[in-house]
C-alpha cells in the first residue's frame, strides 16, 4: 500500500513537473523573432503573391498566433478555448506543422514508437554491459582487466557520439555486413508489422544501441566499481572468503546486492543524457525517430512541431526517472521507511 | 653519512637529545593547504600529465597563427582532398634535414577523384621561421612569421587539405582558439549561477531553497541536447561569429549550472550551522559577506575540481551543435565546424583525414578528464 501512495505522489510531482516544462518549452520556441508564418508573409509580400498571403493570413488566426503570447501558450496547452473551442496538446491535438502543411500527430506518428524503442533497447545495453564489467574491474581491481574496462570506459566518454556513429557504422558495414542507415529495411516502411519486419529493426538497431549506450554503459560501470569496491572492503566479505564461499557465489550474493541500489537509482541522471544521445545519433545516422524532425523543425521554425517534439522528449525522460524511482523503493527498504517518517 | 661495515647507514651530525622528535614532521604540520595539495596531486601521474598537457595547450591559444603554416581560410584550388603529406629526413639515403616532395594533383575521370603524385626528384626544404600569410599574434600584433613553410613550389598538409583546399593542420590549430575556449566561457557562466543560486538556496533555506530545489530539479531532469539545439536555432543567423560565439558558450553554461548549485548547497547547509558562521553574523556581518568572506572560500577548490570535470560536456556540446550546424558557422572555425565536412560516410571513406579534428578533440576532453579525478582526490591532504 506504501508503495501505491508513493507511486501516486511521484505520478503527481511528474504531472507538475511537465507542467513547468511545457511553458519553458513554450518560450524556448517562440525565442526566435517573428513566426513561420509572419516570416512566410513578409517572404510573399516581397515577392508578390497574394494569394498566399491570405491563405497564411488565415493559419494565424486559425491557430492564434495573433494572441498575446500567454493565451497562445493556454490555447496550445488545451487549458483556454481557441478558435476552435478546447483543443490542445491536453486533448489530443498536438497543433499544426507549417513546414510540412498536416497535422504534426500525422508526421511524428511511428517515429514516437521507434524513439522509444531505441532509447530502451540502449537502456538495455547499458545494463547488461555495465553490471558484468563493473562487477569484473572491481573484483580483479588493479589487474590488466581493471585497466582495460577503464581505458575503454574513458575513450567511450571523449569521443562524440556522433564520431562513433559514423565510425561504427562504416566499420560494422565493412566488416560485419551491418545494415547502413535507417532503422529497418526500406521495403519495410509502411508494412505492418511481421517477423522479417522486426528482425530488420532488430539488425539495423545494434550499431544506435551501442553508440547511445556506451558513454552511459561506461560512467555507470565506473560507479558501479567504486560502489563495489567500498564494499568489498567489509568485514563481512572477509567473514563469507574465510568461510570458503566461491567467490563467484560469494560477490553475487552480498557486496553486489549493496551495490546494485546506486545502480538503480542512476537511471534518472543517465536517462536525459541517453535521450540526448540519441537525438543527436538519429540526426547522424539517418533513424526514422523524432531526432531528425526536431532538427528540421528548429530549423525552419516549424514551432509548433519543435515544441511537441521538446514536449515528447521530456515527458519521455520524465517518465523514466518516476519509474526508477518507484522501482528503488521497491528494491530498497530503507527509502521506504524513510518516507513514512517524512 | 658513514656505512658501517655491519651495512648501517649512520648520520654524521651530532646527536641532540634535546631536539624535538616534532621537528620533522612540524615542517609538514606547518606547511600550507595548496602545498599538501600539490605533493598529493603529483603523485597522480595521469592527472599531471594532463594538467601539463592543457597548460601547453591553452599557453599555445594566441600563438595559432604562428604555429599554423597557412590562414584558417586560406585555399589551394589545385589541392583539393589533399592526403596527408609526410615530412621526410632522407632523400635518396642522404640527409637533407626535413623536406617535402611538391605534389601534383590529377583528375581521375573514372572514379572523379583527385590523385595525387609526389615528385620524388626533388626534395624541397622546409623553412623555418620563414615569411608567410600575415595574422595577428594574440589577437592584436600584426605578423606573417610562420614556425615552418614549405618552398613556393611546394606544399605543406601535414593532415592533408579538405574539401575547399585548406589546410586542415592550419584549421586545427585555428580551431582551438575556439573549441578550447568555449568551455571556459560557459563554465564561467555555470559557475556564477551555480554558486549564486546554490549559496542563495543554501544559506537561507525555507521557501527560497525550495524554489531553486525545483528549478534544479526540472533543469536537471530535461535532456541537454534538445534544449540547446532550441535555444541555438534561436540564435539569429545574420550575428557576427564572434557574437554567435559568445551566445553559444553561454547557452551551454545556462543550462550546467544546476549540478553545481546542487552541490554547493549542500556544502552550505552543512556549514551554516558552524559557529564562525554564528560568530560572523554575531558581529553584524551582512549576509553577502558571510557567504563570500566565510562560506565560499572553505570549498572553491572543490568547485575548480568539479569545473573541470564539467568543461569537457561544453567541449562535446560546441562540437555537437556546430556539427549539426546550429552552432558555429563557416566562417568561424572550430573542430566542430571542421567535423561538419565529415558528417556523411563517403567523404570518411574516401578522405578518411577529414575526421582527423576528432583527436583534438578526444584528446582534450579525455586530459581534463584526468586532471579533474586527479585534482579531486588530492584537494583534501589530510585523507589517507
Amino acid at each position: 500500500m506504501e508503495i501505491l501512495r508513493y507511486a501516486i505522489y511521484r505520478f503527481g510531482t511528474m504531472l507538475m513537473t511537465l507542467l513547468v516544462v511545457s511553458v519553458l518549452i513554450f518560450i524556448i520556441i517562440n525565442l526566435p523573432p517573428g513566426d513561420y508564418l509572419s516570416n512566410q508573409i513578409a517572404e510573399l509580400q516581397a515577392t508578390g503573391q497574394s494569394a498566399g498571403v491570405a491563405k497564411a493570413e488565415f493559419l494565424r488566426k486559425e491557430y492564434a498566433l495573433e494572441k498575446p503570447l500567454w493565451q497562445q501558450y493556454m490555447i496550445w496547452m488545451g487549458f483556454m478555448p481557441g478558435p476552435h473551442g478546447f483543443s490542445g496538446m491536453i486533448q489530443g491535438n498536438f497543433g499544426w506543422s507549417f513546414e510540412f502543411d498536416s497535422p504534426v500527430a500525422d508526421i511524428v506518428g511511428d517515429s514516437l514508437w521507434l524513439t522509444v524503442l531505441v532509447n530502451l533497447a540502449a537502456v538495455i545495453f547499458v545494463y547488461a554491459v555495465a553490471l558484468p564489467l563493473g562487477v569484473l574491474a572491481a573484483a580483479r581491481a588493479r589487474t590488466w582487466v581493471d585497466y582495460t574496462t577503464a581505458f575503454v570506459g574513458y575513450l567511450g566518454l571523449a569521443t562524440p557520439n556522433f564520431l562513433l556513429a559514423l565510425i561504427l557504422f562504416y566499420y560494422g558495414h565493412r566488416w560485419f555486413d551491418l545494415p547502413i542507415g535507417g532503422l529497418m529495411a526500406p521495403e519495410f516502411e509502411g508494412v505492418p508489422m511481421n517477423w522479417d519486419k522486426v528482425k530488420s529493426i532488430l539488425v539495423h538497431l545494434i550499431v544506435p544501441t551501442f553508440v547511445i549506450g556506451t558513454a552511459g554503459a561506461s560512467a555507470m560501470m565506473q560507479r558501479l566499481r567504486a560502489n563495489m569496491l567500498d564494499e568489498l572492503g567489509k568485514p563481512y566479505v572477509e567473514t563469507a572468503i574465510a568461510k570458503g564461499m566461491a567467490p563467484s557465489r560469494m560477490l553475487a550474493k552480498y557486496p553486489l546486492r549493496v551495490a546494485f541500489n546506486p545502480f538503480v537509482a542512476d537511471i534518472g541522471n543517465l536517462l536525459p543524457s541517453m535521450i540526448s544521445g540519441s537525438v543527436l545519433v538519429s540526426v547522424v545516422l539517418g533513424l526514422q525517430t523524432i531526432g531528425p524532425t526536431l532538427l528540421t523543425a528548429l530549423k525552419t521554425q516549424d514551432m509548433f512541431l519543435s515544441g511537441f517534439v521538446l514536449m515528447f522528449v521530456a515527458l519521455l525522460t520524465l517518465i523514466g526517472t518516476m519509474i526508477s524511482d518507484v522501482l528503488l523503493v521497491l528494491l530498497d527498504p530503507r527509502i521506504r521507511y524513510e518516507g513514512r517518517d517524512a | 653519512m658513514t656505512h658501517l661495515p655491519d651495512g648501517r647507514y649512520v648520520d654524521d651530525e651530532p646527536f641532540d637529545p634535546q631536539a624535538s622528535l616534532l621537528e620533522l614532521e612540524r615542517k609538514d604540520l606547518d606547511a600550507p593547504n595548496w602545498l599538501l595539495v600539490w605533493r598529493k596531486f603529483k603523485t597522480h601521474r595521469l592527472g599531471l600529465i594532463s594538467g601539463i598537457f592543457l597548460l601547453i595547450a591553452y599557453g599555445l591559444i594566441p600563438f595559432a597563427g604562428f604555429i599554423a603554416p597557412y590562414g584558417p581560410n586560406q585555399r589551394f584550388s589545385e589541392h583539393l582532398y589533399s592526403p596527408p603529406q609526410s615530412v621526410k629526413l632522407f632523400h635518396e639515403g642522404e640527409f637533407v634535414g626535413p623536406f617535402v616532395y611538391p605534389m601534383t594533383s590529377e583528375a581521375n575521370l573514372e572514379t572523379f577523384q583527385w590523385e595525387f603524385k609526389p615528385d620524388t626528384s626533388r626534395p624541397l626544404r622546409l623553412k623555418f621561421f620563414c615569411e608567410g600569410s600575415t595574422y595577428n599574434l594574440a589577437g592584436f600584433i600584426e605578423s606573417n612569421r610562420h614556425l615552418f613553410c614549405a618552398s613556393e613550389e611546394a606544399t605543406i598538409f601535414i593532415l592533408g587539405s579538405d574539401r575547399l583546399g585548406r589546410d586542415i593542420f592550419s584549421r586545427v590549430s585555428y580551431g582551438a582558439q575556439l573549441s578550447l575556449t568555449v568551455g571556459l566561457i560557459g563554465i564561467t557562466v555555470s559557475f556564477v549561477l551555480g554558486i549564486f543560486f546554490g549559496s542563495v538556496a543554501g544559506y537561507f533555506g525555507g521557501r527560497v531553497d525550495w524554489m531553486v530545489n525545483r528549478v534544479i530539479e526540472i533543469l536537471r531532469s530535461l535532456p541537454e541536447l534538445p534544449l540547446w539545439l532550441a535555444l541555438s536555432a534561436a540564435v539569429p543567423s545574420n550575428w557576427s561569429p564572434v557574437a554567435v560565439f559568445f551566445i553559444i558558450s553561454i547557452i551551454l553554461g545556462i543550462l550546467d549550472w544546476p549540478g553545481l548549485a546542487r552541490s554547493v548547497r549542500a556544502k552550505f547547509l552543512s556549514l551554516r550551522e558552524e559557529e564562525y558562521v554564528r560568530a560572523a553574523e554575531m558581529m553584524g556581518a551582512t549576509s553577502g559577506r558571510v557567504i563570500r568572506k566565510h562560506l565560499l572560500p572553505n570549498f572553491t577548490s572543490h568547485l575548480i575540481a568539479s569545473a573541470t570535470l564539467s568543461i569537457p560536456a561544453m567541449i562535446l556540446g560546441e562540437t555537437a551543435l556546430s556539427f549539426l550546424g546550429l552552432g558555429l558557422r563557416a566562417p568561424a572555425v572550430s573542430w566542430g565546424v571542421m567535423l561538419n565536412d565529415a558528417q556523411n560516410l563517403t567523404s570518411v571513406e574516401i578522405y578518411p583525414w577529414l575526421a582527423i579534428p576528432m583527436l583534438p578533440i578526444v584528446i582534450v576532453v579525455l586530459a581534463f578528464n584526468f586532471l579533474g579525478d586527479g585534482l579531486r582526490d588530492s584537494l583534501d591532504p589530510y585523507q589517507q
